[in-house]
């Protein structure tokens, strides 16, 4: 099924190193819209993971998953959109550090 | 009879009527109509007890028990046989009480309006009169010893109130008119507790404390038929044989219904039976004898004999009507009513009659000695009044109950006269003493401002009043009487009529009007009040044709009779005491007569003193009649009751003539003569009914058994005892004559002579009794009071107990709960969960950094952990192999 010509390993480790790419920027961005691409990647990162092995497999409920992230990513991306547009009002900065009133 | 009665308890709701519509009306109907309301009342209720009086005459002087409408089952207690009715007993005793007690009673009403003119308290004055007419009533009307007591104890309130009717008087005055009262009401209480153990007494023997029931004969009934009336005992033993044997076809066979005190008492004695008193049984004899000695001490409380006769004379701070009427007329007469009602104890008591003569004549002597030497005209008269009540209870003791009733009937017409006509004395005194200190002043005439607002005040007063004075032609007096009542007495205690000027409350202050060193010469300023104050003293003094003549001479003749015929030794000691007695009383009441009326003028206020209104003089002329004629009712020649009451039918329509020609305009005199006139009728129309009215001894002998039998008239008695009388006169005639000089702050000619100082300041210190009473009673008690109040009450009680033992025995257990065991023990236990929640939150809040990194990399940690934990089999099996 599909081109065997490239390995279900070299998708898994692109998409691992995606993924560790984005946690690392969430991890130590401090912009909120660079922590918010971080994620994005994240999220990529598992669709590119999900779609490699639904073509490893022939089955199609890889790419309906996919599908199905990418709107919540949508929907997500306008509410975060939302929140950080809130928050620069508030603050007239997006560092996501000077967000840190609620602690113990 | 029974249904005549019927109407016995209007004779007690008449006069509270009359005060009920003071109380409620008083303000609106002025002093002449309060006045009017009140003499109105109590003349009604003499109206009654006059045509009770008329129907027991009639009706064969049957007694009757009659239930008033209302109260007819007063204290009932079904399951302990207690059943204490208020019922009326009508019979010739407790209708003779009333008549007397309305009659004078009436007259002093009348007279009071005159007195107590301009008080400021007036009607309050007329409705204290009309209770105690109505307690007094209650007290004779009663059919049994809790009614008395109530009755008792009521007229003790109103002699209360009465007596220090004029408590706020200023310069101590006040002071010394309340503490007279609380005297009179504490010594009376002392009184009362004898009487209430008599009571208490009564009610164990005999279940109950009816006198009769109700169709009960009275042995006395049979006794004066079996003319053994001597000897009460044999008297019960008689009756009661006549009972089971022969006595013939009338109806005296044994009477089988319920009895009252006295019939069970009869039967009690004659089968000699005992009573239990706890443990023990006591003869029934004792027991009457135990009964008749507390009921000696509520006598000597309320009839003011020895030891508790203290009272009386303190108590005539009051207004003279009251010591008129309650300290000389009725009130201290309802110990004799109390000792004659229980004659048939009594009979059974030898030795207690002995301790009442004893004590009785006793006091008469006593109290006549201390007669002679007060200088207080009304305080003469006082001791007087004890004087006399010791004959009459001296009287009671040897068992001549109608010669003490008859005693008591006189002297209430000729104290009541003395009282009044003292009173009458003094009103002018006073008067005088104003009109000479403020003579310039009452020159201005009719028109002074005082006057005036007594004109808005009570403006029919005006009228009547200026009607009276007319005929003394001396404007100041319309002024004078319109300020005296109070003012002249005690400077002005009301704002309306205050004294005219400073001064002369300065001289008030040290002028007393009842002193009889200010007087002198009254006997052509005041004609009327001084030829029935003569006659006043005559009787009292016991000259012949007089009515004390007749009643001394029957209680001195009872003594003679029990000492020498029957040989009892309180017959000697009453006769000879007695007799000295007598002497006495002819002796001070002279002299008093000397110091008032005779001689010359020692004040101006003498000088100048005024006959006093009219309707003060009527009652005292209608008294002097009483009093000459009073010897009529019981005396020995057989002239009926009838005579005595045609002769003052007749009085009483001249009264009323008098009373219509002076006073025509008025309300008063309208209503006084109505009522007069009323009473001519009623007097009239009974007379030609009651078919035959017997004399005061035989009409008692219906109610009162075993009354002593006087015998026939014993003129060598009489003739002794007129020259005591006699002898008495001439020697304070011969003292007080000729050594005239006397001054105002002079001495008495006894005091001024060496052999009978010492008397006389025996006599003048009263006997020292209020100063034995003091060391003796007095003194430890206001000693232990304040023992007690000091020691007991504060010391131990309130600074020890509440203090120590309450208090701070509170305090500390209050704290040894709050701190060690609250605070300590169980806070610490709750805190304990709660310290330690805060303890783990103050470490575990470091983790709450607020930066979303840290959240980031914990939950990265946590996913990688929770990938591991999955992995973690994959990886074993891995390595593993």
């Amino acid at each position: 099924m599909g081109n065997p010509s490239i390995p279900i390993e070299y998708f898994v480790i692109l998409s691992a190193v995606l993924f560790v790419m984005g946690v690392l920027g969430v991890l130590v961005r401090r912009n909120a819209i660079m922590i918010f691409m971080s994620v994005e990647l994240m999220l990529n990162a598992a669709n590119l993971a999900l779609v490699a092995f639904s073509r490893q497999w022939g089955d199609v409920s890889g790419h309906l998953f996919v599908f199905f992230v990418m709107t919540v990513a949508a929907a997500e991306v306008a509410v975060g959109l939302a929140l950080i547009v809130a928050i620069f009002r508030q603050k007239q900065s997006i560092d996501i550090d000077e967000l840190h009133q609620m602690q113990g | 009879m029974e249904t005549f009665a019927t109407i016995v308890p209007l004779v007690v709701f008449i006069p509270l009527g009359g005060m009920i519509i003071n109380m409620i009306f008083g303000r609106q109907l002025g002093e002449k109509g309060v006045g009017a309301v009140a003499s109105v009342a109590a003349a009604s209720a003499f109206g009654v007890a006059a045509l009770l009086f008329f129907a027991l005459s009639r009706f064969g002087y049957e007694a009757a028990v009659i239930n008033p409408p209302v109260l007819t089952s007063w204290i009932s207690i079904p399951s302990a046989n207690i059943e204490i009715p208020w019922q009326f007993r009508v019979d010739t005793l407790s209708v003779t009480m009333m008549l007397v007690i309305t009659g004078v009673g009436t007259l002093i009403h009348i007279y009071a309006i005159g007195y107590m003119h301009g008080d400021s308290r007036f009607v309050r004055f007329f409705m204290y009169l009309n209770l105690f007419l109505a307690f007094m009533l209650v007290l004779v009307s009663a059919n049994n010893y809790l009614m008395t007591f109530v009755g008792w104890e009521g007229v003790g309130l109103c002699s209360f109130l009465l007596i220090g009717f004029w408590f706020d008087r200023k310069r101590g005055d006040g002071w010394k008119n309340s503490n007279a009262a609380r005297k009179a009401f504490i010594v009376n209480r002392v009184g009362d507790f004898g009487f209430l153990m008599a009571i208490f007494m009564t009610f164990w023997t005999f279940g109950t404390l009816d006198y009769y029931k109700p169709g009960e004969p009275v042995h006395a009934a049979e006794a004066a038929i079996t003319e053994t009336a001597v000897a009460p005992v044999a008297e019960g033993g008689t009756s009661g044989e006549g009972g089971t044997s022969s006595e013939g076809g009338h109806s005296t066979t044994a009477y089988a219904g319920p009895k009252g005190i006295f019939g069970q008492a009869e039967d009690m004695l004659r089968e000699g039976r005992t009573i239990r008193f706890g443990n023990t049984d006591v003869p029934i004899r004792v027991v009457l004898t135990l009964i008749v000695l507390f009921l000696l001490i509520g006598v000597t409380g309320k009839s003011a004999q020895i030891p508790l006769f203290i009272w009386l004379p303190d108590a005539m701070a009051g207004p003279t009507p009251v010591s008129a009427l309650i300290h000389a007329a009725t009130m201290v007469t309802s110990g004799l009513f109390l000792m004659t009602r229980s004659s048939v104890f009594l009979a059974a008591a030898p030795a207690a009659t002995f301790v009442i003569t004893v004590v009785g004549a006793g006091t008469a002597i006593f109290a006549g000695f201390v007669a002679l030497g007060q200088w207080d005209i009304k305080k003469v008269l006082a001791y007087s009044t004890v004087s006399q009540l010791g004959f009459m209870v001296a009287a009671v003791g040897l068992g001549a109950y109608s010669a003490a009733y008859f005693h008591l009937i006189t002297h209430a017409f000729f104290k009541a006269l003395l009282f009044l006509g003292s009173g009458s004395v003094i009103h002018a005194v006073e008067h005088g003493h104003e009109h000479a200190h403020a003579h310039g002043h009452d020159e201005a005439g009719a028109h002074d401002p005082s006057l005036a607002h007594d004109d808005h005040t009570a403006e029919h007063a005006l009228h009547a009043i200026a009607d009276d004075i007319g005929a003394h032609g001396d404007p100041s007096i319309l002024h004078d009487d319109a300020t005296h009542a109070d003012a002249a007495h005690a400077g002005g205690q009301h704002t309306a009529t205050n004294t005219p000027i400073p001064e002369t409350a300065e001289h008030e202050a040290v002028f007393d009007a009842q002193d009889m060193r200010n007087m002198g010469g009254l006997r052509h300023r005041m004609p009327i009040t001084f030829w029935t104050y003569l006659i006043g003293t005559l009787a009292l003094a016991g000259i012949f044709p007089l009515s004390g003549f007749w009643s001394k001479d029957e209680i001195i003749g009872a003594a003679l009779r029990s000492g020498f015929t029957n040989g009892e030794l309180k017959g000697f000691i009453a006769f000879v005491l007695l007799l000295l007695a007598a002497f006495f009383t002819a002796f001070y009441m002279w002299r008093q007569i000397r110091y008032v009326f005779l001689g010359t003028a020692r004040t101006e206020a003498a000088e100048n003193a005024p006959e006093s209104v009219n309707l003060m003089t009527i009652p005292l002329i209608v008294l002097a009649g009483l009093a000459i004629l009073g010897g009529l009712l019981n005396i020995p020649l057989g002239i009926s009751v009838g005579a005595v009451v045609l002769v003052v039918a007749i009085f009483a329509a001249v009264v009323f003539l008098l009373a219509l020609r002076s006073q025509r305009r008025t309300i008063s005199g309208g209503m006084l003569g109505f009522q007069l006139l009323i009473g001519v009728i009623v007097v009239g129309v009974a007379f030609a009914f009651g078919n035959s009215v017997e004399g005061l001894t035989l009409w008692l002998e219906h109610s009162v058994g075993a009354t002593m039998n006087l015998g026939p008239f014993n003129p060598l008695l009489a003739i002794i005892a007129l020259v005591v009388a006699v002898g008495g006169i001439l020697l304070a005639e011969r003292i007080y004559g000729r050594l005239n000089p006397l001054t105002r702050k002079g001495r008495d000619p006894l005091e001024a002579r060496a052999d009978t100082r010492p008397a006389f300041a025996l006599a003048n210190a009263k006997g020292y009794t209020d100063a034995i009473y003091g060391a003796l009673i007095e003194q430890p008690y206001n000693r232990a009071s304040k023992w007690l109040a000091d020691r007991l009450d504060w010391d131990f009680w309130h600074n020890w107990f509440h203090e120590r033992v309450i208090f701070r025995g509170f305090n500390n257990a209050a704290n040894f709960l709050g701190e060690p065991v609250d605070r300590q023990g169980i806070d610490r236990l709750f805190l304990l969960p709660s310290r330690a929640i805060r303890w783990a939150s103050g470490r575990l809040r470091g983790l709450q950094t607020g930066y979303v990194r840290t959240y980031t990399f914990t939950m990265l940690v946590g996913v990688l952990l929770v990938i591991f934990l999955i992995l973690f089999p994959l990886l074993r099996q891995l390595i593993g192999g």
